[in-house]
């Protein structure tokens, strides 16, 4: 049986935190430069160029994208024939994640319980989701989530009665609501059926996906397509200072529901769309 | 729309007063930042009618919760964080004599009501731009509460910071007027 040992992903884990946090992946880079020829608005374009300015400087300095370096969500997926050795892996993940964020001069934005507000010091814990998937490699995106856009998430457990119209209205109105608060342009996250916690990770996993690579289900591609545009209208701009790019992408993943409902969710990332992926398959280093 | 104004920080109330909602303005001063945490304890010790860490009147406060500086930077990203979480404390600090705020994001009606009232301003920085921002400043300290962390009172020396006025004196808020002009629904 094929052996992967925490301290790889650890310091793995600690150099995709860095990673994550300087500078913007390609697909978004491509969006805002594409965003920039649609916009109208001066005042739209000219904080289209300072984002892109931005993500250069970062890059470039290796300085955060946005001071708000984030929660750290992690997604695993794990070779259900690999064995992982040299303790636990939970804690190997925020081991990376402590070191990365104090080597990298990351903000430590983590606070110990949400009432005493007390913070942790080192930007632990990460929300670590597991699946176990056949074959023997292992996989991890660290993906860190700024709140500015978090706080911006959207539950609906509409009925089925409700139907597209329902749910379009929804993601529609959730992106009004949130309006300048999630620094738009935006990536829009839809998860539509599962159940209420199902839905909400949906739409989470939903921002991992390429931007532009629209869902396979053509219906779904047509509803991701359509709901850009009526976000499109609403003419919340860049910044939320008026103009016609207010979402960059809407990406939808479904999942079967129950008969009695029609759960949909909407977790919105900024502009500042931060992810990066290691994947291992037997090479040791 | 798009011509910009140099200003120095701190201005007066007659500055305040001539800032229109839209405009773009590069700040080269002085101004402080505070976010959740400071804001709590500001409010507590106005409560109690005490005195603040610092003087805070006639200056402006930035919501920023830095990232921590490399060395021999200034220093680290530095954008502005959302406002509509200090919509609560806002209008005592506008009465107080905190003459405006930079951040991102719109704010309440009784928010914008204490700008009219106070001949405040409210100044929007690019969100999400928080490592072209860091550029513009030439300085940083904690100036109170150093045992929040990123959440303390800083004091920044600025060089050309660029901001948007979002909602002027008057009132008049951008984040109703810049979308009402794109909006092609209904
Ligand atoms: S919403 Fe995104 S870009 Fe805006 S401040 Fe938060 S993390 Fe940064």
């Amino acid at each position: 049986m094929r052996e992967l040992n925490t301290d790889l992903i650890a310091a793995r884990v600690a150099a995709l935190c860095q990673e994550a946090n300087f500078g913007l992946p390609a697909d978004v880079l491509t969006a805002l430069a594409g965003a920039k020829e649609q916009e109208g608005s001066p005042t739209g374009r000219r904080i289209l160029d300072e984002l892109c300015a931005n993500a250069g400087i970062a890059a470039s300095e290796r300085v955060p994208v946005c001071q708000d370096t984030g929660m750290v969500l992690a997604f695993v997926e794990t070779g259900q024939d690999l064995h992982i050795v040299g303790g636990s892996l939970s804690e190997a993940i925020n081991r990376g994640v402590a070191q990365g964020y104090r080597d990298g001069y990351l903000r430590k934005s983590v606070v110990v319980d949400p009432l005493h507000r007390v913070n942790t010091g080192d930007n632990t814990p990460a929300v670590i989701y597991y699946d176990i998937v056949p074959g023997d490699n292992f996989r991890i995106a660290i993906m860190p989530k700024g709140f500015g856009s978090e706080n911006c998430t959207a539950l609906g457990m509409l009925k089925p009665a409700d139907g597209l119209a329902g749910v379009r209205q929804f993601v529609i109105a959730a992106v009004e609501r949130a309006g300048a608060n999630p620094c738009p342009p935006v990536v829009v996250g839809v998860g539509l059926g599962g159940t209420a916690d199902k839905a909400l990770l949906l739409a989470k996993r939903a921002l991992l996906r390429p931007l532009g690579a629209s869902n396979p289900d053509t219906d779904l591609a047509a509803l991701e397509s359509e709901l850009k545009t009526a976000i499109n209208a609403l003419g919340i701009g860049p910044e939320g200072f008026g103009g016609q790019v207010t979402a960059l992408a809407v990406q939808i993943e479904a999942f079967p529901t129950h008969i009695a409902g029609l759960p949909v969710a909407v977790n919105i990332s900024c502009h500042a769309l931060r992810h990066k992926t290691w994947v291992w398959n037997g090479e040791q280093d | 729309m798009d011509e910009c104004r140099h200003i120095e920080t701190p201005f007066s109330a007659e500055v305040a007063r001539e800032l229109q909602a839209g405009q773009r303005v590069l700040l080269t001063g002085a101004f402080y930042g505070a976010r959740d945490q400071a804001h709590r304890r500001f409010a507590e010790v106005l409560a109690q009618g005490g005195e603040l860490p610092v003087d805070l009147r006639g200056q402006l406060i930035y919501y920023v919760g830095p990232t921590p500086a490399r060395p021999g930077h200034a220093c680290g990203a530095a954008g502005p964080t959302t406002a509509g979480r200090m919509d609560a404390f806002t209008p005592q600090l506008l009465a107080y004599g905190v003459r405006g705020i930079i951040a991102k994001g719109d704010r309440s009606p009784g928010v914008i009501a204490a700008i009219r009232q106070y001949d405040a301003v409210y100044l929007a920085a690019t969100g999400g731009a928080g490592a072209l921002l860091s550029h513009c400043i030439k300085e940083a300290r904690v100036a109170a509460f150093p045992d929040l962390g990123t959440e303390a009172v800083w004091r920044f020396i600025v060089e050309d910071f660029p901001a948007t006025v979002a909602i002027d004196s008057w009132g008049r808020d951008l984040y109703q007027i810049g979308p009402a002009g794109y909006r092609s629904v209904q």
